[in-house]
């Protein structure tokens, strides 16, 4: 990205926030707080509730218990996040190209520009093949590249690196951290190692299976 | 382009490319034009009278079943939790759909209706009259078809739940659509029937999308 911009004062906190699924509580009592610049790194043993509490952050499911705020937000700025999940929301029968640009319309193209944007994550080579039949890695950067397209200060990410190589792992730490010098929020869903380059911007927390 | 005509655009380029969903409602729709004549008997002047029904029918059936397709596979590839953070509203985004799964589901049938008209041995003014009928109540069935799929969105393999939840609300429109299309026999009333047919379309596409939408979101849970 060449284009820095800055987003505006933003925090993320949750007071004893509990999440879960079909009624069922995956973790309680949870505690954080994310702020400008700052990456917050989730991890845990499969099943603890990672990818519920980015949906619960994400709006899609509701939380169980206590509560979590975006301070700084006002209604005219939008939606502020970007969720990136398991799946990809990558349509065959469109081109790869086609695909980044339904989402820069859809989302604001207020970000990077779809090519630069396919540059960064190293698909530009593929940008009019049909998205059908790009392998999963390629699938992933795809999504990843969504999130470049369209600027938002907030980045919920679940398994980020998922069938990435490790120049992809590079690429997603590369992403991070320079979403984090424009003042970006991330909360990262992870098992593999992203370490950006200045560590007091990452802080960790640990799920753990508390039944 | 806005991110409105950005969905629409997006949903006409993926059926066209898919292709083979729309051609298979349109031969069905022909198919059941086609089986009438044979099963009640070559006698025009019963036909004709059969027409409006049998050509409604055949809309009514071809549309229902292609309602699955709306927001399953948008559902399955993750696109549709996406959609709800887009810049615009996610009713916006349901009503976009609606309109292009209309497109796509009722155009072609609309434009395969002549051939119908021939098997069925419908007279010119008529015909024009299925062609009007089919026109004003099809948005109708696109609107509450969207509602059962919505409902029916995050249940695997619910593909035909949806017909089957819509179809008692979709009976008026059965009712007034070949209502606007006979005239006879008794006082000519197929102009009001028409006017029925028009206000429930325009109630249907208003209210819709909000009903879609909410189901939706409260069914990701």
């Amino acid at each position: 990205m060449t284009e820095r911009q800055v987003f505006g004062p933003l925090a993320l906190s949750a007071h004893a926030l509990a999440v879960g699924r079909g009624g069922i509580a995956l973790a309680q009592g949870l505690e954080f707080s994310v702020q400008n610049g700052k990456c917050l790194l989730l991890r845990g043993p499969n099943g603890v509730g990672k990818s519920t509490l980015l949906l619960t952050l994400a709006g899609i499911v509701e939380a169980l218990d206590g509560g979590f705020s975006l301070d700084g937000a006002t209604a005219e700025d939008g939606p502020l996040l970007h969720y990136c999940g398991h799946r990809n929301a990558i349509k065959p029968r469109l081109s790869v190209l086609e695909n980044l640009d339904f989402w820069a319309q859809l989302n604001g193209p207020t970000g990077a520009a779809s090519l630069e944007a396919l540059e960064t994550i190293g698909l530009e080579h593929v940008a009019g093949l049909d998205a059908g039949y790009l392998s999963a890695g390629q699938g992933r950067r795809l999504a990843l590249a969504r999130l470049l397209v369209s600027a938002r200060p907030l980045w919920l990410l679940d398994e980020p690196t998922a069938a990435l190589d490790t120049e992809g792992h590079d690429l997603v730490t590369r992403l991070i951290d320079a979403h984090l010098d424009a003042g970006g929020l991330v909360v990262a869903a992870t098992h593999d190692p992203i370490t950006p380059a200045d560590p007091n911007r990452v802080e960790t927390l640990v799920m753990a299976g508390g039944h | 382009m806005s991110a409105f005509a950005a969905v629409i655009a997006r949903e006409l380029r993926l059926s066209i490319r898919t292709g083979g969903d729309v051609l298979t409602l349109v031969l069905f729709f022909v198919m059941i034009g086609v089986v009438v004549p044979f099963a009640v008997g070559p006698d025009r002047d019963l036909l004709a009278r059969l027409a409006p029904g049998v050509v409604w029918i055949a809309a009514f059936l071809s549309m229902l079943l292609g309602l699955d397709r709306l927001f399953r596979a948008d559902h399955e590839d993750g696109t549709l939790i996406l959609l709800r953070h887009a810049d615009l509203p996610f009713s916006a985004i349901v009503a976009a759909k609606v309109i292009a799964h209309w497109i796509v589901s009722a155009v072609p049938l609309i434009v395969a209706s002549p051939l119908l008209a021939v098997m069925l041995a419908l007279d010119g003014a008529a015909f024009w009259r299925v062609v009007l009928s089919l026109l004003v109540g099809t948005p109708a069935l696109a609107a509450l078809g969207a509602i059962g799929a919505a409902v029916t969105v995050s249940i695997r393999r619910g593909g035909l739940i949806a017909p089957v939840l819509i179809l008692p609300l979709a009976v008026p429109v059965l009712i007034f659509g070949v209502g606007a299309i006979s005239t006879g026999p008794g006082p000519d009333l197929s102009g009001s029937a028409l006017l029925f047919l028009a206000a429930i379309s325009l109630i249907t596409l208003a209210l819709s999308p909000f009903a879609a939408a909410l189901a939706i979101s409260s069914g990701e849970d």
